[in-house]
């Protein structure tokens, strides 16, 4: 399976870089292949980002289609030049693949943060993922959100792997740390009541500290909106954010309970946009209205 | 002013401190890997300690608009322990080419043991390698023949002086420090090494030209501040700003830059992708304003009551 993606990365690596900088790393996978010593690997790794620099990818439609084709849910907008090398350098060392978590691991367990969160996204690419389970979410315990994203964010891995609590307790964290949730791969599709009940407790815990709380979390919500957290729905719908009374609309058509709809019904126009697809999640979170 | 404080065990210092600095114009930090108050028993701490300031500490200064820098190295304390010292120089290479590791270092001599000495040439072989600059601990005792020796060692295994800074400097070694070309930088450390006014005489006695100033503020009672307020207090009596400059930021930049690891542009105008990952920047020298260094100075007050 990884064959695929790293030839596809090769060509985007060769296609951006200038001419020897691309020998010098063809020189290097090359040797990883024929030698994958943690020495070679560890120096490999520490030079890329010296010989190649630190652009963002350039990649267009075509490129990410490509992606997608080659590792469904493989997402790479927002790679890096030295990120896209650090991963295709690790995928050439894993060879016959024997070893490769204990060494992956290894790595996380000493890398720097541009290493770490290139490490990380890395996941969906890596043989033997079933392995790889502990040390992703190792990288969920992480202070620094850019590595909790590179774990959560445009990555297959946690929905495909983590089990119900893993998932959860990421989905929270993510809630927790201020980061955002729509990047979430699969995150209706792993929406869950025992997810909408811890979120519908940190709501609250954060009324009590008067602080307010991310519109998104609505959204794993709603689906499991009964009755019984209806009131808790009809606050945000009353918010002062703009936002955040969208996120509660949409969270009350997405509700079974069929005290939702009158809810909704009474939230006029916004019912409207719903009922007209005017007003989505995708749309709710690329379009924030509120600090418009 | 903007300065740099190319000495400092952040990993021992707390927010206050951070912000302490920020706010008094520190826009980088360099944290020589070293002991941390009691000895390490195995590699295993050794590379949770090196993993820990290339990595969370880094990430950690950037919070407070810090850019936070490092040198890896054996300190010579423990490379009197030579089943550890062997299994350290064996990883050193995975941690020397990690991103904002601007030195070998620090490195040199404690005792003076035969030890302490041959690790400290190994050392010097490795910079020489991986084209790294050299970040040298002169020792506390013996201080005037270890800081020859030091830099005769450096002179036989070929390194440019150039290439080296010479660190806890006094008067009675930065003469020699100077005349041999080495860059010569003091620790404004109170009581063990050297103090602020006494570092403003030194200015005045022999110049800024590679001279360094930095603050070697660790877990011992020691001031984050000192480079700013050595700058403050060379200032007020009379050293040209320019001399201030060049030994409270631009020489620590030049000597520390020879790594590639360290630029002017990760503070003035930062890469989009480290303010994505590792840097918030300082909303003080963003927004243009003179910092102030008393400004942080009220927190640990009892009459400052956090209430939200």
């Amino acid at each position: 399976m990884a064959e695929q993606p790293s030839r596809l990365l090769r060509t985007w690596l060769q296609r951006q870089l200038p001419e020897t900088a691309f020998d010098w790393l063809a020189g290097q996978l090359e040797a990883l292949q024929q030698d994958p010593s943690d020495r070679k690997l560890h120096i490999a790794l520490g030079m890329i980002p010296r010989r190649l620099g630190k652009d963002d990818l350039a990649l267009s439609e075509a490129d990410l289609e490509a992606a997608e084709a080659a590792r469904p849910g493989w997402d790479p907008r927002g790679w890096s030049v030295d990120e896209a090398a650090r991963i295709l350098a690790l995928l050439a060392a894993a060879g016959a693949n024997t070893g490769f978590a204990e060494r992956f691991t290894a790595l996380c367990g000493s890398a720097e943060v541009g290493e770490a969160i290139a490490l990380y996204r890395g996941l969906p690419l890596y043989p033997d993922p079933a392995a790889l389970e502990d040390q992703a979410a190792e990288g969920l315990r992480t202070n620094m959100r850019a590595v909790f994203e590179a774990v959560a964010h445009r990555n297959p891995f946690p929905r495909e792997r983590f089990d119900e609590n893993r998932w959860n307790q990421m989905v929270l964290k993510a809630l927790f740390i201020g980061s955002s949730l729509h990047p979430i791969q699969g995150l209706d599709a792993r929406a869950n009541p025992a997810l909408a009940a811890i979120l519908i407790d940190y709501a609250h815990e954060r009324w009590a500290a008067g602080r307010p709380v991310s519109p998104e979390l609505w959204r794993c919500v709603g689906p499991f909106a009964v009755a019984s957290l209806l009131p808790d729905l009809e606050r945000a719908l009353r918010g002062e954010d703009e936002t955040e009374r969208r996120a509660a609309a949409l969270a009350l058509a997405a509700s079974p309970a069929a005290e939702a709809r009158v809810l909704l019904a009474g939230a006029g126009a916004l019912a409207a946009e719903i009922e007209s697809g005017a007003l989505t999640w995708e749309r709710l979170e690329h379009d924030p209205v509120a600090q418009a | 002013m903007m300065f740099i404080d190319p000495h400092t065990h952040m990993i021992s210092r707390t927010t206050d401190d951070y912000e302490a600095m920020a706010a008094a114009g520190v826009v980088a930090v360099i944290e020589p890997a070293f002991w941390i108050g009691q000895p390490r028993t195995n590699v295993g701490s050794y590379i949770d300690y090196l993993s820990h300031i290339v990595g969370f500490e880094r990430f950690r200064a950037g919070q407070f608009g810090i850019r936070h820098y490092c040198t890896i190295g054996l300190n010579s304390k423990e490379a009197n322990n030579e089943a550890l010292a062997e299994e350290v120089m064996e990883i050193l290479p995975r941690f020397a080419l990690k991103e904002g590791v601007v030195a070998i270092g620090e490195i040199g001599y404690d005792e003076q043991s035969d030890l302490e000495d041959k690790y400290f040439r190994l050392q010097l072989e490795l910079a020489k390698e991986l084209d790294l600059p050299v970040m040298i601990h002169t020792p506390h005792r013996d201080k005037k023949r270890g800081t020859s020796r030091s830099m005769d060692v450096c002179e036989e295994h070929g390194l440019p002086p150039s290439k080296v800074v010479i660190d806890h400097n006094n008067e009675e070694t930065v003469q020699e420090t100077l005349e041999r070309g080495f860059w010569a930088a003091f620790s404004i450390y109170p009581s063990t090494k050297m103090g602020n006014a006494r570092m403003v005489e030194i200015l005045r006695q022999y110049g800024a030209e590679r001279i360094i100033v930095d603050s070697a503020c660790d877990w011992g009672i020691s001031e984050p501040l000192g480079v700013a307020k050595t700058a403050k207090l060379a200032l007020e009596r009379g050293i040209p700003e320019e001399q201030v400059r060049l030994a409270c930021y631009q020489n620590a930049l030049d000597a520390y830059g020879q790594s590639g690891q360290i630029k002017e542009d990760d503070w003035l105008n930062p890469p989009a992708i480290d303010q994505r990952t590792l840097y918030e920047g300082n909303s003080i020298l963003r927004g243009g304003r003179e910092p102030k260094i008393e400004e942080a100075k009220i927190k640990r007050s009892m009459d400052e009551l956090i209430i939200e």
